[in-house]
């Protein structure tokens, strides 16, 4: 367990889920690919938090908890983001009856 | 140190091997189930990292609203019978996402981190857990935190005081956001959007 471990894990998930939000055709899988990412780049910054050195450390001891600051502020935005996703996939199953992305094309040409 | 190595593999194999899970698996039901697995485990790299209260957090707020929310979905638009299928984009894809996380690990591996230094490393680990134990003045003379300036100073240290200080603006922003995005949803999910009436 080092640093880096936390570093080359998140990468993985990170990228386990662009290849998800880009290659598969259900928004649902589109919207938990995006959930993955959300959650690596969280590992990445709590890591951050614990192993590295602030520039503000001198000054002010609670600066060590920046990275953790910002992964709360991520975790309200995937929040939110959830939450008017699963509207819009809503509203798109109303108007097509299905969930698929590739037949989501009225604003083509 | 053994015990956290193997505790850190052990999450590492379920998180990875869950997340291939969610975007392989065919049937989006089961994919939903794996994305709570990773989330959980991603939960035990917070309290690996002594991140106590994003682990609760994580678990209270991914495992316990946006699983379920997601969960509800899938049951709600009964696609789940055509599965996950992937578009014309998947070898791109999956060509894209390997060079990156390729760049990812060299960028990781190859960088020359500032550390903390070690004679911090104490203080901020009483810092860190300070969200979940309460730090009395027994308790930092035991920790060989003595001076009186020394004790208020990790005392008051803590992600709530960041959050109200540094931080207060994009606090403010982000409930203001909440509400917005709460409002939207509702907005969306109306039987009939546009008309007015519901």
């Amino acid at each position: 367990m080092s640093f880096e471990g936390f570093m080359i894990v998140s990468a993985v998930l990170f990228c386990i889920g662009l290849y998800g939000s880009l290659a598969r055709r259900n928004v649902l899988a589109v919207l938990m690919s995006i959930e993955l990412m959300f959650n690596a780049v969280n590992i990445t910054l709590v890591a951050m938090a614990k192993y590295l050195a602030p520039a503000a450390l001198q000054d002010d001891i609670s600066s060590v908890l920046t990275g953790q600051v910002f992964a709360i502020f991520i975790i309200t935005v995937a929040a939110a983001e959830i939450a008017l996703g699963l509207g819009i996939v809503f509203a798109m199953y109303r108007t097509h009856e299905s969930v698929d992305l590739t037949e989501a094309t009225q604003l083509r040409n | 140190m053994l015990f956290q190595d193997i505790v850190f593999w052990i999450l590492s194999v379920v998180a990875v091997g869950g997340a291939l899970g969610v975007v392989l698996v065919p049937d989006l039901f089961r994919a939903a189930l794996l994305l709570i697995l990773v989330f959980m485990a991603v939960a035990g790299f917070f309290v690996l990292l002594s991140a106590e209260f994003l682990a609760v957090v994580q678990v209270l707020i991914y495992v316990g609203a946006i699983a379920i929310l997601i969960i509800f979905a899938v049951m709600l638009t009964r696609d789940v019978q055509r599965g996950n299928l992937p578009n014309r984009l998947q070898i791109p894809a999956a060509v894209f996402s390997a060079l990156l996380l390729a760049a990812l690990v060299t960028v990781a591996v190859d960088t020359q981190w500032e550390f903390l230094p070690a004679e911090h490393q104490q203080r901020v680990e009483l810092v860190q857990t300070s969200a979940v134990t309460t730090l009395t003045g027994e308790v930092l003379t035991e920790e060989g935190v003595t001076g009186p300036e020394e004790q208020a100073e990790v005392r008051e240290a803590g992600l709530a005081d960041l959050l109200i200080s540094d931080y207060v603006l994009p606090f403010e922003a982000v409930s203001v956001l909440l509400l917005a995005a709460l409002i939207g949803a509702l907005v969306l999910v109306r039987p009939n959007p546009g008309t007015g009436r519901g």
